[in-house]
């Protein structure tokens, strides 16, 4: 008999849960998502730091250090198996002040009792050799060389993507309504397109967390949004930095990141801000959030580009348990109900290691599931980029598949067969509409100097080709999304809509 | 593709076809790259006359101009590919450059002697004029609004607010009007309006559209799609005034928020910036910090008028002439044009006096019954007014340029 799992939430938590279970004989794994694609929540939007794990303290938070360290170490490897961009700059947690250097010996004592390999203080001499943008006044920094940056949005889709290949049903545009208890045990979960049945029902749901966990009957916690703003500047403006470089935390603040993204450009930021409860979809940014990042990148580096070479700005909202406690439990009553709620920063880094606990500790552990390796589980994901291969392999393509030869981003070089590429392996993912955000999530498109302003309408017109949607109905993330409202004279026919 | 050219000209829009043009009548051998599936560039867009009134002394819609360009081109056979993109241009010695270019057909390398860089403009857009709120659907640029209407017959919203009121953003309030939407307000940052009195009178007035003068649009608001905007007054620096926000409901926002030019590409290869025209520094051949690589239209500066940016092209196309029949441009004594009074951008950066030249320059502020100075050649011309918005075209002669030992400058004076 298969043991029937529906994980609710394909963000980078839920997909990384549905990639380990992958890869064990006897299950049947559901991933229930209420958006149109993976990764379109709390995952999108945030630092994209694979944090070293120094900065939780194993006394208050054991599970957030352990795991925090642990998927550092598991994103090397998975980063790599899933051609998730990553590079590994290591960081740099400045003391802009003399005093600020008792800040990081209590850092480094984390570090050592986490067990973060590396970590050592720098005096101001080696500090500007790491960094030379960094503010010269400052004085000293603790400095931690594990730590990663990844392309955030892009891993939930590729962990999904991993995950269906190795036989899980991805189910989008799916929302958890209720869960089914019985007899003190989880049956399944109610959804818009019907019942799913399942033995274990696990809760990986981000901010919404908590209402699916009052579904279960469990609802003595709250999450709560805390927004994070940033800005991006363009790949080609400087000066950069080479490190990940941010603040000595303050009672008040943890202070900005400014770092060299994945795709070259400079972002800084984030704020933190409570919200009310309320407040879970305003990922809107503000003039006073933005000019708090200015302020503080500004103490920090010596030089931030032009504010004329920002691409963009945005805000993402992290899921806030109570005291900071990330949720992940199994429960005796609803049996099978698996909560991993809360997962607040370093939720991106520790993914991976969550996963792996769930399986092992929860899964296996307490609910005593035996779980056997499959004989053969891929752990790869076939992605390419053109512009990233070798240029007989480029010539080699486009002589295959001219659409390969044509680019339509500009900005960032991306061709039509890269998106027919995206557009295939999203059908293939199980993405019912397939949406011009998903292409981005995927290829990159829209996302450099011109925002889409060239390229957009090209994307858009891609998609209507290959999917049969009319042109203007092409959407951007979903329903109420869409491109256009009709055709060119659609209003002049006074047709109502 | 052979492998190698006298000039490959980087854009097919009116500055490149021009150049291309110039460049094959003179004898040269020419290959031309377009991106885009279509040759023509932003007028392929514009089915709004206001093309071509100095150039062909007749108003033509930018398609009807683009037309003559293109049939021209035709005529003379000038090879050219479109679905093409140059992805590097290498400088490889002085006199040779080599492109990468990716095309439907296969990857090519080829070498150019000169290279015509005309690859046009960017769109502003929201997050670098400083709007805050949220990402939703309904927000474009003026030129994807007008490429999904014009050319792809698709409507992009029915309750507008433009934000510019430059003539782009002007004459696509007109042509929201005109396809039965709602242009709801039209907002513009300075006091006065951006574009001709003309536009503002035949695509405002005449429509009953408001324009809110030192209004800046700080905030978009909605759900999944725009619902609102957020409208503050500005000081006279521009700061948004708090306490004097007013919302207005809509469905679309459309910036029309100025061009910057486009250079990924030679951006790359090294050419020195100007930072106020974002564009190249040029000599008076329109050529660029790199020997051979010259620039035209609006990837060297932002023009007013299609009829420009074609002078430019044909400039730029005998620039590279010049260079190609003398293995280089000739070591020259460059008098550098500095910017006085009231002249905020100029361009070419440097000239010489082995030839007349034209100069292109915008000013500051709107002045009225002014002078445009050069006092080390002593050259006056009366202008009745200037505004930042009217590009300023005027023509410097050999012999008065050689009057000037190491700069010229340019200034506006009030007439007393
Ligand atoms: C500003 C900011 C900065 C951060 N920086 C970092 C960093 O640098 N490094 C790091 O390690 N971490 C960082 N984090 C934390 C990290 O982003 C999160 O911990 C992680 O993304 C949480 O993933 P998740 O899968 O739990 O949530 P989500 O990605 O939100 O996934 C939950 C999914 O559940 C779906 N869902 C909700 N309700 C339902 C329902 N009823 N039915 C079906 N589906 C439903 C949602 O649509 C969503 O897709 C940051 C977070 C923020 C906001
Ligand atoms: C809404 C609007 C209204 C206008 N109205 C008027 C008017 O009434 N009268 C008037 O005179 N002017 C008007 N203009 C201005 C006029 O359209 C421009 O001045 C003119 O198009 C600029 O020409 P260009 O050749 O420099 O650039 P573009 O027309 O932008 O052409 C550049 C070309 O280069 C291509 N390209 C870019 N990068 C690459 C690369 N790496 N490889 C290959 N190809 C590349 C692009 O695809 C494009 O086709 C208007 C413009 C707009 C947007």
């Amino acid at each position: 008999m298969k043991t029937r799992i529906a994980i609710i939430g394909a963000g980078v938590v839920g997909a990384s849960i549905a990639r380990v279970l992958s890869q064990y004989e006897g299950l049947e794994v559901h991933l229930i998502e209420r958006n149109v694609d993976a990764g379109m929540g709390v995952s999108k939007a945030n630092t994209g730091i694979i944090h070293p794990g120094h900065e939780d303290d194993p006394e208050k938070h054991p599970l957030r250090a352990k795991l925090c360290v642990e998927g550092n170490r598991l994103w090397y490897q998975w980063t790599k198996e899933l051609r998730i961009p990553a590079k590994w700059p290591g960081e740099l947690m400045v003391a802009l002040e003399e005093e600020d250097i008792k800040v990081a010996e209590y850092y480094l004592e984390l570090a050592q009792k986490n067990g973060v390999p590396g970590v050592r203080l720098v005096d101001r001499e080696e500090l500007l050799r790491l960094e030379p943008n960094v503010n010269p006044n400052a004085a000293g920094a603790l400095w931690a060389p594990t730590a990663g940056v990844m392309s955030s949005p892009m891993a939930a889709v590729a962990l999904t993507e991993n995950a269906v290949d190795n036989g899980v049903k991805f189910h989008p545009e799916t929302e958890v309504r209720g869960i089914k208890v019985e007899n003190g045990e989880v049956k399944g979960v109610e959804t818009n397109r019907g019942f799913i049945e399942a033995d274990i029902v696990i809760n990986a749901a981000g901010l919404y967390a908590d209402r699916i966990s009052a579904m279960a009957g469990i609802d003595h916690f709250t999450i709560r949004p805390r927004k994070g703003e940033y800005y991006i500047f363009d790949d080609d403006a400087g000066p950069k930095v080479r490190r990940i470089v941010h603040q000595t935390p303050t009672p008040t603040t943890k202070g900005v990141y400014v770092i060299t993204e994945m795709n070259d450009g400079v972002m800084i930021g984030p704020t933190a801000e409570d919200l009310p409860e309320e407040a879970k979809d305003d990922t809107s940014t503000t003039r006073e959030g933005l000019e708090f990042v200015w302020e503080m990148a500004k103490k920090l580096v010596k030089g931030l580009p032009p504010r004329s070479r920002v691409i963009r700005t945005f805000a993402g909202l992290r899921p806030e348990p109570p005291d900071g406690r990330w949720i992940i439990e199994a429960y005796d009553d609803p049996w099978g109900f698996i909560n991993v709620a809360g997962i607040r920063s370093p939720g991106l880094t520790a993914a991976p290691a969550i996963a792996h606990y769930v399986a092992e500790e929860l899964i296996k552990g307490k609910l005593d599931v035996k779980l056997t390796k499959k004989s053969r589980w891929n752990p790869y994901r076939n992605a390419f980029w053109f512009k990233a291969l070798p240029r007989e392999k480029q010539a080699e393509l486009v002589k295959e598949n001219p659409s390969h030869g044509r680019v339509i981003c500009m900005c960032r070089t991306i061709t039509e067969g890269d998106i027919l590429d995206a557009i295939a392996r999203m059908k293939k993912m199980g993405v019912r509409t397939i949406t011009l955000d998903g292409v981005k999530l995927r290829t990159g498109v829209t996302g450099g100097t011109c925002q889409g302003s060239f390229c957009r309408v090209r994307i858009a017109n891609i998609i209507a080709r290959e999917t049969g949607v009319p042109l203007w109905k092409v959407s951007i993330k979903g329903e109420g999304t869409e491109y256009g409202i009709g055709d060119i004279k659609v209003l002049l026919r006074g047709e109502e809509e | 593709m052979r492998s190698e050219y006298d000039v490959v000209v980087i854009g097919g829009g009116p500055a490149g076809l021009a150049a291309a043009i110039k460049a094959k009548e003179l004898g040269l051998n020419v290959l031309l790259i377009e991106s885009r599936e279509f040759l023509g560039g932003i007028p392929m867009q514009c089915v709004h006359p206001g093309f071509g009134i100095h150039y062909f002394k007749e108003d033509l819609t930018g398609t009807e101009f683009i037309h003559r360009i293109i049939e021209r081109f035709r005529e003379l056979d000038i090879e050219y590919y479109t679905n093409a993109h140059v992805l590097e241009v290498a400088p490889y010695s002085y006199r040779h450059k080599i492109l990468r270019i990716v095309t439907e057909e296969g990857l090519f390398e080829v070498a150019a002697k000169t290279v015509i860089y005309a690859a046009g403009a960017r769109e502003r857009h929201m997050f670098e004029i400083g709007i805050t709120g949220h990402r939703v659907a309904g927000i474009y640029t003026a030129g994807e609004a007008q490429t999904m209407m014009d050319i792809y017959g698709v409507m992009p919203g029915k309750e507008i607010v433009i934000v510019g009121s430059g003539d782009v953003g002007l004459i696509m309030a007109r042509r929201f009007t005109l396809e039965g939407a709602k242009v709801k307000a039209v907002i513009e940052l300075m006091p006065y309006p951006g574009g001709l009195t003309r536009n503002v009178v035949q695509c405002l007035e005449d429509f009953g559209i408001p324009l809110y003068l030192s209004h800046a649009v700080t905030r978009v608001e909605g759900k999944r799609r725009v619902e609102r905007v957020i409208v503050t007054k500005v000081d006279e620096k521009l700061r948004p005034i708090p306490g004097t926000e007013e919302s207005i409901e809509c469905d679309t926002v459309v910036l029309a928020a100025g061009l910057v030019p486009y250079l990924k590409v030679i951006e790359k290869a090294g050419v020195e910036i100007d930072p106020v025209t974002r564009g190249p520094v040029v000599n008076s051949y329109l050529e660029t910090s790199v020997p051979g690589i010259f620039v035209a239209g609006n990837a060297l500066v932002i023009n007013d008028l299609v009829d420009y940016v074609v002078e430019q092209g044909e400039e730029a196309a005998m620039g590279a002439y010049e260079f190609v029949k003398n293995g280089g441009l000739p070591a020259l004594k460059w008098r550098k044009l500095v910017k006085g009074r009231n002249i905020r951008l100029a361009v070419p950066h440097y000239l010489a006096d082995t030839k007349d030249v034209t100069i292109y320059a915008r000013v500051g502020e709107p002045e009225e019954n002014v002078r445009l100075r050069f006092p080390e050649i002593g050259k006056e011309i009366r202008l009745p007014f200037v505004k930042p918005s009217e590009m300023i075209r005027v023509k410097l002669k050999r012999e008065e340029i050689a009057r000037a030992k190491d700069r010229i400058t340019m200034e506006v004076v009030r007439d007393e």
